[in-house]
């Protein structure tokens, strides 16, 4: 229990730059921001994704999409043809007839993310243009936003970054003398009604979530307003938040136990909650955490893991893996290190890390083979190759679609990285 | 634009990426946003590939395009010829590069690399997937060939005496629809009446298998959607004839050894009807007179769905209820079938018009893709897959090839495992109020699943139809894989004779008037 009642216990901020941060360009191996859509247009229920762009985006969605095919998907891809690019079509009355011709298919539609591509960007198709007047057109019955998931632009869970901050204009202004805590990326339903009880039980009880469960509950915005980031790729839309006047609360990321209540304390401390209500409300769910990972604990202690970039999710995870489950990374590679929002996590990663930003993946590879981790977390294009090699992976993806947030879920995480190493201790064949 | 919820093929650079990845010691260098690298994980997990794909993108980002993406181009085949040292470079792009038109291609050739380059033009807003795996397939033979076809004078010498005749097998493929078996089976089947296998291609051939292409007497044209083109040329080029019955399904099979027969002169008598070949007495069983005019609605590529008809009528004596193919290049074929059985064909790549068709047609069996599969589920309506595009489930660990009498007796088992067995529908017909075996439930060898609730199809029209309540109970006697069908045919006879309250006697008018 020392770290509900010791909150100085983590190291004091050192600032960015003082981890050595290997720089790399070559292929990048990852999913571009469309991917996003894959769980956003789950979260959202009352909005469609419908992206301008080629058929190799409409092939990237239902191949990122998998099987998951079980309703009607509330995204589609309007697919740019010759005759758009020749100039023979004007691409904005084709967008408006698609539009039409989806509005009308699904009239339960409140809001309409008009998502770019790079075709779309290429061509300078130009989609607050077409947002604006598709508003316009639809008053009172739909609303028309837009932003880029183009992999020239964003990569994987940065199209969610983008898609909020596109949010963030729509968001009804704060009443002065109000204050709230929002709470922003998209997480598990559960995880979200478990963090609103504790919340509730620590007194701070004007909490609210972006993204929504549906976007005609948008929650307001204001110089009142605090947030938290619930997950680590949202840079641009926690600066469109501060602009709109709302602080943010610097903390660790709400994954493993001490990253989630670091997290809560960080909420606590600006509400001014009592140290010991803090620690009271806190002390079962953290054990339970705490109880939970042990089992794990002694599976994973001593491995040694190396994260390929992907999904952002990276450097909180290691933290995690490292500080409470005793594994030993060996690189941590992300796409891109944004130090303002990563500071806290950093400041926790052992010294003796290989951090990576950006990729080659090839040089990567020779790594990971000359490394030979125990476990190597990557994408699913290269998952099978390296297992075939006779190494042990993670896929990167399924830690963005399965609930590992908070302190219930603590165990979740290690259980991820626990079941491929069983695996391979089971099999006899 | 072209409102798409899901597709059937990828955009051409797929197609490319399948050719390469079929071979060894060939690499592909594309001119590609980093996103497009998902294309990986098809080879990689829907087909548990052990090897990354042969291919290198650019994934140029955004601040690239101020600046020079001609030197990103050349410094990455450069990277990519040094490190994989491939017997032949394929350079291509995806769609948002041919827009800055780097021309990759021409950018290859002037770099000096000393094996064949090949570049590839695949125009991503007006073609698609089959089409680009096509014309690599065709452009990499021919770069490769074109030497030879100068040098032997184009001539292809009869085969010498005292040799067995040899053929290749062209169209096999990564993510193709069960090439791995089919290349086992016809290989066999063709030892078996004495003809031998020269050089299987694209699938494990590399460019130096390519070259021995000519020595073969004929092609076997596995995939006319992939091989086609190639086969022509081969027949203008070096006088090699090839086979034009794809050869799924009994009927197939054996035309597919006439054909061989005639081409290469061997004695094929012997092969025509082997014992191992189940399906015809399986079909004659008395246990398959359950399967009589089951109404099976056919939707795949052209090859796989004129083969799919084919069995469908002829060998398992099912009726034909509708037939089509997203492959457009190959329409005339699918038109042609579609004649002979009397429907109208449904040429088209939009998932959304197949939904609908299917819908319409009230089919009890459809034979279709991955796409087809769902939509299926969502009617609760029996399903086989019978071509790409596919999933993990498709590309089975067990021996499951679709050609050749094995590929007969797959297909026979596969078609007819989703269907009720032949005394358990008569028992849901008769019994239809029984609390536990009714239609909502699936049939009893496929465990616990709900059909969906079905919708009165005429709700919302606005032709002021109801029916009456006792002819609404009457209708859910019907067992439900005609329930669809008798209610919009009673409609619209009712709507015909200006009838406004459906009765039961309507219902049985409508039944006399339609037959089944
Ligand atoms: S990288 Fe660009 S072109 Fe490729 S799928 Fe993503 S948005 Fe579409
Ligand atoms: S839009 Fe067509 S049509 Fe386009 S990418 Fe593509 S292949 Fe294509």
């Amino acid at each position: 229990m020392n770290a509900l009642t010791q909150p100085s216990e983590l190291p004091a901020a050192r600032g960015c730059g003082d981890l050595p941060v290997l720089r790399e360009r070559g292929q990048r191996e990852v999913f571009c921001g469309l991917t996003g859509i894959v769980w956003l247009h789950r979260r959202m229920q009352d909005a469609f994704f419908l992206v301008v762009g080629s058929r190799t985006c409409a092939h990237l969605l239902q191949s990122a999409a998998g099987v998951m095919i079980f309703a009607e998907p509330r995204f589609a891809t309007a697919i740019l043809q010759e005759r758009d690019l020749a100039g023979m079509a004007d691409c904005n009355e084709e967008l408006d007839r698609v539009v039409t011709q989806l509005l009308d298919r699904r009239p339960d539609i409140k809001t309409l993310f008009l998502v770019g591509s790079c075709p779309s960007e290429v061509i300078k198709l130009d989609l607050a243009k077409s947002a604006e007047r598709l508003s316009r057109q639809y008053r009172g019955r739909v609303r028309v936003l837009n932003y880029s998931g183009s992999g020239i632009e964003t990569t994987f869970t940065e199209g969610e970054d983008t898609c909020l901050k596109s949010l963030v204009p729509e968001m009804p202004a704060l009443p002065a003398g109000q204050r709230s805590l929002l709470i922003v990326g998209t997480i598990a339903d559960v995880i979200e009604d478990q963090f609103s009880r504790l919340f509730g039980a620590l007194g701070i009880d004007q909490v609210q979530f972006l993204p929504p469960r549906r976007t005609d509950e948008l929650p307001p915005v204001g110089d009142g307003t605090h947030f938290l980031l619930a997950q680590p790729f949202l840079n641009e839309t926690a600066r469109a938040l501060m602009a709109r006047g709302a602080h943010h609360l610097a903390a660790p990321y709400p994954l493993g136990a001490e990253g989630t209540l670091e997290w809560f304390r960080s909420a606590a401390n600006a509400w001014e909650v009592p140290e010991n209500t803090f620690a009271e409300t806190l002390r079962a769910p953290m054990a339970r955490a705490e109880q939970a990972l042990e089992r794990y604990r002694a599976q994973l202690a001593g491995k040694r893991i190396s994260f390929l970039p992907d999904s952002q999710l990276e450097i909180p995870i290691a933290r995690f893996l490292h500080r409470e489950c005793g594994m030993e990374l060996v690189e941590v590679g992300v796409p891109y290190l944004d130090q303002q929002f990563m500071g806290p996590e950093l400041d926790l990663l052992p010294r003796t890390v290989r951090l990576s930003e950006g990729q080659h993946v090839d040089k990567q590879l020779d790594r990971v083979r000359e490394d030979r981790p125990d476990l190597t977390v990557c994408g699913l294009g290269l998952a099978n190759p390296l297992e075939a090699e006779g190494l042990r992976s993670k896929w990167a993806i399924e830690l963005v679609f399965s609930p590992i947030h908070g302190f219930d879920q603590a165990a979740d995480l290690a259980e991820l990285f626990c079941r491929p190493l069983i695996r391979q201790e089971k099999l006899a064949v | 634009m072209q409102l798409t919820l899901w597709t059937y093929e990828g955009p051409p650079h797929i197609g490319a990426m399948r050719i390469a990845t079929s071979m060894d010691d060939v690499h592909l260098v594309l001119h590609a946003p980093q996103g497009d690298t998902y294309a990986d994980l098809l080879f990689t997990m829907i087909e548990r590939r052990k090897k990354r794909p042969p291919v290198t993108y650019t994934t140029f980002q955004s601040r690239d395009l101020g600046g020079d993406t001609a030197q990103l181009v050349k410094d990455t085949i450069q990277e990519a010829y040094d490190r994989f040292q491939p017997k032949t470079l394929l350079v291509g792009e995806s769609c948002t590069a041919e827009l800055i038109q780097d021309q990759p291609g021409s950018l290859a050739k002037g770099m000096g690399i000393t094996v064949p380059v090949v570049p590839l033009e695949l125009p991503a807003y007006s073609r698609k997937e089959n089409w680009g795996a096509s014309e690599t397939l065709y452009h990499l033979t021919r770069k490769l060939l074109s030497p030879m076809a100068t040098a032997t004078g184009s001539a292809q010498s009869p085969t010498p005496e005292g040799r067995r005749p040899r053929a290749n097998l062209l169209g096999p493929s990564a993510l193709g629809f069960r090439c791995r078996d089919d290349v086992i089976e016809i290989t066999r089947l063709l030892q078996s009446v004495g003809v031998d296998i020269n050089v299987v291609a694209p699938e494990g051939a590399t460019p130096d298998d390519f070259v021995r292409i000519p020595d073969a007497d004929f092609n076997v044209c596995l995939y006319p959607e992939v091989a086609a083109t190639t086969c022509k040329w081969l027949e203008r080029t070096f006088k090699q004839p090839f086979t034009k019955t794809v050869p799924i399904g009994v009927g197939a099979t054996r035309d597919f050894l006439q054909e061989i027969s005639s081409i290469a002169g061997v004695d094929v008598a012997h092969a025509l009807a082997p014992s191992e070949s189940q399906l015809p007495w399986y079909s004659r069983s008395i246990d398959s007179t359950y399967l009589t005019g089951k109404r099976v609605f056919i939707f795949g590529d052209a090859t796989h769905a004129v083969a799919a008809a084919r069995i469908a009528q002829d060998e398992l004596g099912f009726t034909i209820a509708g037939l089509g193919t997203y492959s457009r290049e190959f329409a005339r074929d699918i038109r042609a079938a579609a004649e002979r059985y009397g429907v109208t064909p449904l040429i088209t790549d939009e998932y959304l018009e197949v939904e609908a068709a299917i819908a319409e047609v009230q089919p009890e069996l459809v034979l279709g893709t991955q796409m087809e599969r769902h939509i299926a589920k969502r009617l609760g309506i029996a399903c086989a897959v019978i071509s790409t595009p596919i999933h993990v489930e498709d590309c089975p660990a067990r021996y499951a090839p679709q050609m050749g009498y094995e590929g007969a007796n797959v297909i026979f088992d596969t078609w007819v495992h989703p269907l009720m067995m032949g005394l358990e529908e008569h028992l849901l017909a008769m019994f239809r109020d029984d609390f536990e075996f009714n239609d909502t439930a699936v049939a009893s060898h496929l465990g616990p699943a709900e059909r969906p609730a079905e919708t009165p199809a005429a709700a919302d029209a606005d032709a002021p139809l109801r029916w009456a309540e006792d002819a609404e109970r009457e209708l859910s006697k019907i067992p439900f894989f005609v329930r669809g069908k008798a209610r919009r045919n009673t409609e619209s006879f009712a709507a015909e004779r200006g009838i406004h309250t459906v009765t039961i006697d309507t219902l049985y008018d409508a039944k006399a008037h339609f037959g089944r």
